[in-house]
């Protein structure tokens, strides 16, 4: 299980540097389209067109968008905290895009294949916590303290029911490495960890456990990464744009990148979880969906499918209140979550 | 060991926020994210309206009215047109009674869409709130065909009307009805009753009937709380006590009497009362001249005369005193949203941030309409 770039330049610093560079390209691409389709499913949602004056169906529109960004003056407000300003909106970035390192797009391709590579995500993604109590604490400005005040509050608990439903896989699987759990989940839709995983018929018992688990996990990382309904941090009626307020031109544009960054991470790692990886859904019947290139194409499409539902649910559904937000996680999400995992380990033990 | 000191923190709320419906200033005193005390500024979007009427005639001050609360236009000039013809003691022919009615209808329509609209935008769900403003769409396309203008209208004139209705306006307003009750059920669906809005509205900002009784409190937002009461049945103007409707109160469907979730729904539910009375109103429309009562010269005696009528936001009145020249001595308005806002503090203590966004935009106040 080599990375295909190490077969072809062999174990040298070039390898190394090289590694990222596609991952990198995909982030930026993505991040500009992802904008754009936002744009336009929240137009279809709402009856209307959306970009498109810019080249066909608008698809220069979000790179125009960036051009101007990096035209713009970046101002900063007399009062802030200078470092920590400019330095916040790369933190923010940094982690999100170091959680790319072990997301397997395909069996050949992955940043880094650690064996603590699912515990090495949550632990990079939820440093990006700082950088936005960084920003809301040196823009010295009321909304943006509460906003970055509501995100670490957030984060922080939302770890809790990312990480305990995760686990669930983690059990079943033995693994932490995200390579392996995708291998894993080889041989068709019904050896995906939502279905129970590989194994005999007894894992019909699972299959609710798991369902739930992976509602859960979606659910808390549509937390992590601040969406509607638990967009609190820049709730825009309330705090006008949370800690993104005083920030403009491309340091704005970072806080926008890692946001739109970070929503395909945490569908990555659902989707390499739960729903099979890069797996195709065929399994073995049709090999030739198997291949290396097609295993790419599955994993950005099932990821690219969680990242619509994203926004689906954005477009759909007003805001929780931040108490609200707290009460789901303690009281529910993080009870339930400890009942599954009690449950799928007296199902190891049993069977 | 030194206590430790927390300190209250000041937030301005405005005058350019995006949730304060306009250039209204809220001074939050809180406590962590518990509001203590809300203290609202006014007087951003204040245009003299009072002091401009003294120097103009009459008929002059209608478009001015329009734009004090520039989202219900036509019965703002309603009311004060009715005010000036008590004044000069005119009768207007029925066809116009009729049509006044059907436009004052069609325009609360309007207002309580964008209330409603506006309110889901504040929850934080947007689709609503572009579904509310296609369906006023339609409502401003029906001003547009009688006379022009889409939002300021000067339309109902001292003794009349500047335009006379058209079949297509009748075709298309039957069109309308036809059209907007299925839309107000998917926007039930969508927004009134989704759990997470519920969970947002319900139980907040609870307001007493005497406690909104006392403050001078009107409309929508004292229907809410469950007092019956509504000028169009408890002192008709106009020809309202011809038509068939319900004062709809709220009634603790969901949370409790008196929270925002029943302010809220009060509109959604007048909407469809407003609609039975257009659908009354439009089948019997007398014949006649829209300007027949229009007087040349708009001299009334010296004197005085008070109208007050059920806007959308609630009750707005109108005093004129006249000294017998051919502009008013002086104009006073009764705006509803000045006195609904007044008991924005004590409605709003103990509440989170987002508990007082939500409880001003159950309000539906329009700062055209408080700053005059």
């Amino acid at each position: 299980m080599g990375n295909i770039f190490t077969q072809w330049f062999g174990d040298n610093l070039l390898t190394y540097i090289l590694i990222p560079v596609p991952i990198l390209i995909y982030v930026l691409v993505f991040a500009l389209y992802a904008v754009l389709g936002e744009r336009k499913v929240s137009a279809w949602i709402q009856n209307r067109i959306g970009p498109n004056r810019t080249d066909r169906f608008g698809l220069l529109q979000t790179i125009l968008d960036t051009l101007k960004l990096i035209q713009k003056e970046i101002i900063i407000p007399n009062r802030t905290d200078k470092l920590f300003f400019r330095m916040a909106p790369y933190i923010v970035f940094t982690s999100v895009f170091l959680g790319y390192a072990v997301l397997p797009f395909s069996s050949v391709y992955i940043g880094v294949d650690m064996n603590l590579g699912l515990f090495y995500f949550f632990a990079i993604t939820s440093l990006g916590v700082i950088g936005v109590l960084m920003a809301g604490w040196s823009s010295n400005n009321k909304y943006s303290l509460f906003g970055g005040m509501r995100t670490v509050a957030q984060i922080v608990s939302y770890e809790i029911p990312t990480a305990l439903s995760a686990i669930v896989v983690v059990m079943l699987a033995g693994t932490l490495s995200m390579q392996k759990l995708a291998v894993l989940q080889a041989g068709g839709v019904f050896n995906w960890f939502i279905f129970g995983g590989p194994g005999s018929a007894v894992k019909i018992f699972l299959i609710p456990i798991m369902v739930v688990s992976t509602v859960i996990l979606f659910m808390s990382t549509l937390a992590e990464t601040n969406r509607t309904p638990f967009d609190l941090t820049e709730a825009d009626s309330e705090l006008v744009a949370g800690v993104h307020v005083d920030y403009s031109g491309m340091m704005f544009a970072m806080f926008f990148l890692a946001e739109y960054a970070q929503m395909f991470a945490v569908s990555g790692v659902v989707t390499t979880l739960f729903l099979g990886g890069w797996q195709s859904p065929f399994g073995n019947l049709i090999p030739f969906l198997n291949t290396p290139v097609f295993q790419v194409f599955w994993f950005l499409a099932k990821g690219l499918f969680l990242v619509f539902v994203q926004m689906w649910l954005r477009w759909t559904l007003p805001r929780v209140r931040i108490d609200q937000l707290m009460t789901m996680c303690w009281k529910y999400l993080i009870p339930i979550t400890l009942v599954n995992l009690f449950l799928v380990g007296l199902y190891i033990i049993l069977t | 060991m030194a206590e430790l000191r927390t300190e209250e923190m000041i937030l301005n709320m405005g005058p350019q926020h995006p949730s304060t419906h306009g250039v209204l200033r809220l001074v939050l005193t809180l406590n962590g994210e518990i509001v203590e005390e809300v203290k609202p500024v006014l007087g951003y979007l204040h245009r003299c309206f009072e002091k401009h009427a003294e120097a103009m005639t009459y008929p002059q001050v209608i478009p001015y009215t329009d734009r004090m609360d520039y989202l219900n236009a036509m019965s703002n000039e309603l009311a004060y047109v009715l005010a000036v013809e008590k004044l000069l003691g005119i009768e207007v022919p029925e066809r116009v009674e009729y049509i006044r009615v059907i436009m004052s209808e069609l325009q609360r329509i309007a207002s309580h869409l964008v209330a409603i609209g506006t309110y889901g935008n504040d929850s934080g769900a947007m689709t609503p709130f572009l579904y509310c403003f296609m369906d006023r769409e339609k409502v401003l396309e029906l001003f547009e065909i009688v006379c022009g203008a889409r939002m300021l209208y000067n339309y109902i004139w001292v003794g009349g009307l500047s335009h006379d209705i058209t079949p297509e306006f009748i075709t298309k307003t039957k069109e309308l009805i036809k059209y907007l009750r299925p839309r107000m059920k998917m926007i039930n669906n969508l927004l009134s009753y989704n759990k997470i809005f519920i969970e947002r509205t319900a139980k907040i900002g609870i307001l007493p009937p005497e406690v909104a009784i006392n403050a001078g409190v009107s409309g929508p937002t004292l229907r809410g709380s469950g007092v019956k009461y509504d000028l169009r049945k408890s002192d008709p103007y106009s020809i309202y006590n011809k038509f068939d409707f319900d004062i709809c109160v709220g009634t603790g469907e969901r949370g409790v009497v008196g929270d925002c979730w029943n302010r809220y729904i009060v509109r959604a539910y007048e909407i469809e009362q407003s609609l039975r009375i257009i659908e009354q109103a439009i089948d019997s429309i007398p014949e006649g001249d829209v300007q027949s009562a229009v007087p040349k010269r708009v001299k009334p005696v010296a004197g005085e005369s008070y109208v007050r009528t059920e806007s959308p936001k609630g009750e707005l009145g109108y005093y004129i005193i006249s000294d017998g020249s051919l502009n008013p001595y002086r104009v006073k308005a009764r705006s509803p949203s000045f006195c609904n806002i007044s008991v924005i503090n004590q409605i709003s203590r103990g509440h989170m941030i987002a508990d007082v966004v939500m409880i001003l935009g159950s309000f539906d106040i329009v700062l055209g309409c408080i700053d005059r």
